[in-house]
């Protein structure tokens, strides 16, 4: 979904939701009603695309989220009707107010890669840091991206669709220790 | 007193100077509660820089939830913050049923409520007490655990299992409650504050105690918020935010409590937080276990999502096929093609689950929020500027679990 | 556990009967308390139930100091090179507790992190099953650790001289082939199971097998 494209969407039941959302368009420079909207139980989700993600989230930390809940990703490989591979998302609060939101995003094959949240919420930190270990998407402008979870030698990223649960062999490449030589 | 940095040292060549060394700090260490490894960058025992290195636990429990379902998942959330067993498992299935619509009974509801508050107490106790221990208070680590005890005694009256009961279900619980396990309740509640203040008695008015833990580990109130602390963490440093009261769930809207919070954001500050919100805990237990309703525990609805009791299997074809459709593998639940993230307060700060589900009984993934690796994140920051000795107090007041921060 | 006639003589079996009973009532217990079975040794050691009545009191967390290894929880990857590093720095007489269903076999987690038993790459005494094991199995498993020490120890370790292979699990009875080895309990829908089918990530993890 393009800037260019001029749909409306539904605005959001929740007031305050659909104003901070009003907002973000207004700062993005798009019309009202153009972000993607979606709401279940009591999760209220916007889509914004990879190239206005950093801005639009240093607008939405200028509008009050201050609070970043969490920040993950999932490998949609085989997902019905999945568009792009990598969905990633960013819940955000405002601890004022109480109003959380979700801005959900997306990165796809052959290199994913988004930028960093490094410098709009400190606690983005490691959590990047896991989602890039865990599935191989790069944050750009993070300082220190490297594995944080699996060991440094390893290759491939486990939470991957196509790795397997048990492992291709890693966890048993050690060697074992007979009793008279230890 | 800790040692801060004085001006000189951080000069802009601090990294050639030849008396900086690195210590490992881990991971097989008494008081990196379990596997941590910290490296240390040090100037003599100043801390110049604090660089974690986690991961000797990741057991792949996320990749796991793809290929349980919801209610074989359950034994393994039990496994992450393992000092706190049921906590994980609400907020589990309140995630599950807030994504396939369940309501709970109100009986339900509460016993959730009174296991809550208990592993609250259960989690608080471990972490002042191992806190205690790791400063070289071992007492005050001996009387924490006989209590723990008891909520173990609980724990196994209700389900079985005094560790990882596993107890939860999706709609319901494993099984009812019976009187004799509303005794052992009160048996606690009746002998935990006089525990409690021993506890107090030993270690609030204690000069070393209070002089490893005042003014170490400073988190202001910005910071905590930026770097996304939440929970006995977070209130310490004086942000006013509890799940329980923000976004009321099980019985919570019902009772009468009050938040934690305190101002200075030092070690401190955080073991008082949770030494007061046992007592707070105290009270909620005492006002669900006397105010417990009747009923099923178990949401009766259509649909078969929630399975039905032993003597229905066995005694009616109903529950006999009702049974069988939630435990076969092509069968179970049909949830919505959907998202949902939902979180509950649990005692280490906000945990929170994102289900995605593909229609399928087994999630499409399973993302834990787990506060005690954002907490970890906190560390280096907080030890800047600190000695070697007050690693141990900062550790010990962060409440890192292991398991929770690598899953 | 096999118990053979002495070939020593008089005076060394009675040397090694005194060196196993003082050895056996003060082992030094290294926890390696990595989960949730940690917190159960730690219970062990709490005033409940108190394994300081069988000697092994003296919880050293110095590898150089202890002669007693309890692996309590899952060993992952990761972790697995500082399990044996630690082991290697424990000075004979050494024994080794392998507690829990994670570290006896891995347990519940089958994934690609967890080793399948500590075994595989220690040698292991006692092991002891339960997810976690009440304090009450450790202290079982302290006490035949105890007898096993009384009836098998020496007071100068020979009897370790004799045994050069590492005692990892007996291979099983049927092979499974390369399908079916892989288990992803309630679902057939999952990712990959032949090797084919993913690139290549190197040789020797490949060649090392499961």
């Amino acid at each position: 979904m393009s800037e260019a494209v001029v749909s409306t969407h539904t605005p959001f039941a929740d007031l305050a939701v659909e104003t901070i959302t009003a907002g973000l368009e207004g700062a993005l420079g798009l019309a009202t009603g153009s972000l993607k909207r979606s709401s279940f139980r009591d999760n209220h989700r916007i889509q914004v695309d990879p190239p206005c993600l950093g801005r639009a989230l240093l607008a939405l930390r200028e509008a009050g989220m201050d609070l970043l809940i969490d920040l993950a990703a999932a490998d949609y490989l085989g997902y019905p009707d999945a568009e792009h591979r990598y969905g990633v998302w960013y819940i955000l609060e405002n601890t004022s107010t109480g109003t959380r939101i979700m801005v959900r995003t997306w990165a796809d094959d052959p290199s994913p890669s988004l930028p960093s949240a490094f410098d709009i919420w400190r606690g983005s930190d490691w959590m990047e840091r896991e989602v890039y270990d865990l599935l191989g998407i790069e944050f750009t402008g993070h300082p220190d991206l490297r594995r944080i979870l699996m060991p440094d030698e390893f290759a491939g990223h486990p939470l991957r669709k196509d790795y397997p649960l048990s492992g291709m062999g890693e966890r048993h490449h050690f060697v074992p220790l007979a009793r008279d030589e230890s | 007193m800790p040692l801060k940095l004085a001006d000189a040292i951080a000069a802009p060549d601090v990294e050639e100077r030849e008396c900086l060394w690195t210590l490992n700090f881990g991971p097989q260490h008494p008081a990196t509660h379990t596997t941590l490894r910290l490296v240390l960058n040090l100037d003599g025992e100043v801390i110049l820089k604090a660089t974690p290195d986690i991961g000797f636990l990741h057991s792949g429990f996320e990749k796991l939830g793809e290929h349980l379902d919801f209610n074989q998942y359950v034994t393994i959330v039990d496994r992450m913050n393992y000092i706190s067993p049921v906590a994980n498992e609400i907020a589990w299935h309140q995630t599950v049923e807030s994504l396939l619509g369940i309501d709970l009974t109100p009986r339900c509801k509460m016993i959730r409520v009174i296991f809550a508050e208990l592993m609250r107490i259960h989690d608080h106790l471990l972490c002042c007490g191992a806190a205690a221990l790791d400063l070289g208070a071992f007492t005050a680590f001996l009387y924490a655990f006989n209590q723990r005890e008891l909520i173990n005694e609980i724990n196994e009256w209700a389900s079985g299992q005094r560790f990882h009961p596993s107890y939860t279900r999706v709609g319901g619980l494993q099984r009812d409650v019976d009187d004799a396990w509303i005794g052992k309740v009160r048996g606690f509640l009746d002998g935990f504050i006089a525990a409690h203040n021993d506890v107090n008695k030993l270690l609030n008015r204690n000069r070393i105690f209070l002089d490893r833990c005042r003014g170490v580990g400073v988190l202001s109130k910005e910071e905590a918020i930026n770097r996304s602390a939440t929970g006995p963490v977070a209130r310490a440093s004086g942000v006013q935010r509890d799940l329980r009261r923000l976004r009321p769930y099980l019985a919570y809207d019902a009772i009468d409590f009050d938040v934690v919070c305190a101002e200075e954001g030092d070690c401190l500050a955080r073991y008082l937080v949770r030494m007061e919100e046992m007592l707070e805990s105290w009270k909620i237990v005492k006002w669900a276990i006397d105010n417990l309703p009747g009923g099923p525990v178990n949401a009766e609805i259509d649909g078969r999502m929630v399975l039905p009791n032993q003597l229905s299997v066995y005694r009616s074809i109903e529950g006999l096929i009702h049974h069988f459709e939630l435990n076969m593998t092509n069968r179970k639940w049909k949830p919505p093609v959907e998202e949902l993230y939902t979180a509950t307060e649990s005692p280490n700060g906000e945990l929170g689950f994102h289900i995605v589900s593909d229609g399928g009984p087994c999630a499409w993934r399973v993302r834990t929020r787990p506060p005690s690796f954002i907490h970890f994140s906190l560390f280096p920051f907080l030890a800047e500027g600190h000695a070697v000795g007050d690693v141990a107090a900062i550790l010990g007041s962060l409440n890192i679990i292991a398991a929770e921060l690598d899953r | 556990m096999e118990v053979s006639l002495p070939e020593d003589g008089f005076l060394v079996t009675k040397l090694d009967e005194v060196a196993n009973w003082c050895r056996k009532n003060s082992l030094w217990p290294m926890a390696f308390a990595t989960a949730c079975c940690g917190i159960e040794v730690m219970a062990t050691g709490a005033s409940r139930h108190d394994i300081a009545r069988f000697g092994a009191e003296a919880f050293r967390f110095s590898p150089r100091q202890c002669d007693l290894m309890i692996v309590a929880g899952r060993v992952v990857m990761k972790m697995l090179p500082v399990l044996q590093r630690i082991w290697m720095q424990m000075p004979e007489p050494k024994w080794c507790i392998s507690m829990g269903a994670c570290a006896s076999s891995g347990g519940v987690f089958d994934t690609y992190a967890v080793v399948q038993g500590i075994d595989r790459f220690l040698p292991v005494d006692v092991y002891i099953p339960g997810c976690p094991p009440r304090p009450e199995q450790l202290i079982q498993a302290v006490l035949d650790l105890q007898d096993k020490v009384q009836k098998t120890g020496t007071f100068n370790a020979r009897e370790f001289k004799n045994r050069t292979r590492p005692e990892g699990p007996k291979p099983l009875a049927m092979q499974l082939d390369m399908a079916d080895q892989m288990v992803a309990p309630a679902d057939f829908r999952t990712a990959t199971r032949s090797w084919s089918a993913v690139p290549d990530v190197g040789n020797h993890a490949r060649e090392a097998g499961r």
